[in-house]
């Protein structure tokens, strides 16, 4: 362990870093598993270690309502949710993209109801995919923790002024103790400017905010929201390098490999699955299979141009989705992949596996079976895409 | 002028206009406004124009509440609140209904907030549907009068008594048809630390089917007939009623109003005005008007 590593949960190592980003104004509601982080941020602000307002509000839907009353006011912001949460914020979700009002919240990722289950998979980002916000996946600890100031710069950056989510696996992530450092108050003072937006609610000077559009200029208002998605786009790999000069720690920007370039499988996935899958792939490395991952780390804006180069030599790509899209028989990952090669002239076949829905674990021995299925299209049986791991019992 | 600007698209004769008015008269431009959806927040803020000369926020239908708490939270602690006052002014819809939910944790968390329910009695701005706000057997579109209806069924919420029992040191009715008490009202609400609240009775020319010339008189019939009874209350206790002299019949508030003109034509109609004014009985003696 590195000296100034020390051994702590997931969520204070999140909370942590929320406080040196010096958030004026919190506002949350509890829901397992974000509850830790909320906590811990509570305790920071009863021992006077934060100077911000944080307001315990009646339910998620105020918790993201009174975010939007405060960052239009001019203040940086901070929530977290998961699941249910995050579902009952989505008609919000839509308000606060809308009027460009850089919000951040860490989605600590749960299944949805029904059947209850409070366990990790990505189903409730994923389902506000359209909702205008960034989304950011981590794969640990540490980058979960990183991603918070470099976040909040992509959201406040005045040529971007979007909402966004930093995702991270709960219990994985959120509850699990590993080695981490914690991030450097001085540090981020020097990585993260101070948030002073152009357009505030001001008595000095007036401004309305949340009019009333009609068809006559609707359109352009979601028209300038996709293009600062592609600004952001650019500014994702440009603040993860700025972040890696000053705290000498990279992640990738929009998307990383792991023995990549000369993968003839490459596996995509996001979030905390990556850990396992590099293990897995260290394995059959090992055995002489040329197997690669190509891991997204930014899933809005989706990396379209940085995943096709990344696919260009690949034979086989397979997607792992914590996630469904009922109906489709398909995760979003799997979609927006062969999505983004269909104008190419790359006819990869893409297949998509769905695993690890409301927190079934996913072993080694899963990936290793999802890369036997997918070789098979070598043999000329095609997957389009499957559950990876059902219950023969159950299903 | 006025710092809610002419050539908004309300209706001629529409209470809420006024109400917003008076709600700037009286608070000048050191304000923040947030407003729900609904009528005043549509007919003022076409974009790219807004009627508003003050900071205005609109967010959801639902939410104005937890808004406002952020507004003020923000306020606070970028050291920009001094004496600025933070005031909702949101449709009965948005009041009683929908964003009940966040005012009931807005007024309980004590945000420095004032809180003015612009009451029509009804959701105007979507066609006249009733609302827990829309008074008994008024006809709406989802409640309307018919062979075996005599309109809405239900009695109006009582809603300043909720809000009074959030422990709101400052709960006012007030009614547009008396300009200069509801400004009185609304000043000493935003004067009042903590969540306070003004709801104001607006009656809607389109809504309650009345010529658009008459929507003063409509809501001073509505205080005469002690229909709208107007009191303070401060810490839970009423501290003061406008006392009415010669308390007129329900009758005259009633029928010169379309929504309630089945009252006058269908069978057992005196049935129908009784149970009116008994709530009009009930008011005067309750909040002693006379």
């Amino acid at each position: 362990m590195r000296k100034n590593m020390v051994v702590v949960e997931g969520s204070y190592a999140v909370a942590h870093a929320v406080k040196v980003c010096r958030p004026n104004v919190i506002s949350a509601y509890p829901i397992t598993p974000q509850t830790h982080i909320v906590e811990d941020l509570a305790q920071f602000v009863a021992d006077g270690e934060m100077n911000c307002e944080y307001i315990n509000v009646e339910s998620e839907f105020s918790a993201i309502s009174a975010l939007i009353g405060a960052s239009a006011t001019g203040a940086r912001t901070y929530s977290s949710t998961t699941s249910q949460g995050l579902a009952l914020m989505h008609e919000a979700l839509f308000n606060a993209s809308g009027m460009r009002l850089p919000i951040v919240m860490t989605v600590v990722n749960r299944a949805l109801s029904a059947p209850i289950n409070i366990w990790n998979d990505q189903q409730d980002s994923i389902s506000q995919r359209d909702t205008g916000w960034i989304q950011l996946y981590a794969e640990d600890v540490q980058e979960s923790a990183d991603m918070t100031p470099q976040i909040y710069k992509l959201a406040e950056d005045e040529d971007v002024l979007l909402p966004a989510m930093s995702c991270m696996d709960g219990f994985i992530l959120s509850h699990v103790y590993e080695p981490v450092i914690l991030l450097e108050q001085s540090l981020t003072d020097e990585f993260l400017p101070a948030y002073d937006p152009e357009f505030v609610l001001d008595t000095k000077n007036p401004m309305s905010f949340g009019a009333f559009a009609d068809p006559s200029t609707y359109t352009e208002f979601r028209y300038k929201q996709e293009k600062a998605m592609g600004v952001a786009l650019e500014k994702i790999e440009k603040i993860a390098n700025e972040f890696k000069d000053i705290y000498g720690r990279y992640y990738g920007g929009l998307i990383d490999g792991y023995v990549l370039d000369d993968a003839e499988i490459v596996i995509m996935a996001m979030g905390s699955i990556i850990g396992t899958v590099k293990d897995t792939i260290d394995e059959l490395r090992t055995e002489g299979e040329s197997v690669g991952l190509l891991k997204v780390r930014s899933f809005r804006p989706f990396p379209t141009e940085a995943i096709r180069k990344a696919l260009k030599n690949a034979k086989v790509v397979i997607t792992l989705d914590k996630n469904i899209s009922i109906g489709k028989n398909e995760g979003a990952l799997c979609t927006e992949v062969k999505a983004c090669l269909h104008n190419t002239d790359n006819r990869v076949p893409v297949i998509g596996f769905m695993l690890g829905h409301g927190g079934r674990d996913i072993p080694i021995n899963i990936i290793k079976k999802i890369i036997n299925k997918a070789k098979l299209v070598e043999k000329g049986i095609f997957i389009e895409s499957e559950f990876a791991d059902l219950r023969e019992d159950l299903a | 002028m006025s710092l809610l600007k002419p050539g908004h698209r309300g209706c001629a004769g529409c209470g809420d206009a006024f109400a917003g008015k008076f709600v700037l008269d009286a608070l000048g431009e050191d304000v923040v406004i947030v407003s729900p959806t609904g009528c005043l927040e549509v007919f003022t803020t076409p974009y790219p124009e807004s009627a508003w000369g003050v900071p205005w926020i609109h967010s959801l239908f639902e939410n104005a509440a937890a808004v406002a708490s952020g507004v003020e939270a923000a306020m606070n602690a970028l050291g920009k609140k001094n004496n600025t006052k933070i005031v909702i002014i949101g449709g009965d819809g948005a009041t009683f209904d929908i964003g009940l939910q966040a005012i009931s944790g807005a007024f309980e968390r004590g945000h420095d907030i004032t809180y003015i329910c612009v009451d029509n009695e009804a959701y105007m701005n979507t066609g006249i549907q009733r609302s827990g706000a829309t008074p008994l057997y008024a006809s709406t579109t989802t409640s309307p009068h018919g062979k075996v209806s005599i309109g809405n069924p239900q009695h109006k919420k009582n809603m300043p008594a909720i809000i009074a029992a959030h422990g709101s040191p400052y709960v006012a009715t007030a009614s547009i048809g008396y300009a200069p008490d509801m400004i009185k009202k609304v000043k000493k609400a935003a004067q009042v630390k903590g969540p306070t609240y003004v709801h104001v009775h607006a009656p809607c020319c389109t809504g309650w089917k009345f010529d658009s010339s008459k929507t003063i008189e409509v809501g001073r019939l509505a205080v005469e007939t002690a229909m709208w009874p107007l009191y303070e209350m401060e810490n839970g206790e009423v501290t003061n009623v406008r006392k009415i002299k010669n308390r007129k019949p329900v009758e005259e508030y009633l029928k010169v109003q379309g929504r309630f003109k089945h009252l006058f034509t269908m069978d057992g109609k005196n049935e129908g005005i009784k149970k009116v004014q008994a709530i009009a009985d009930w008011n005067a003696k309750h909040f002693g008007l006379e």
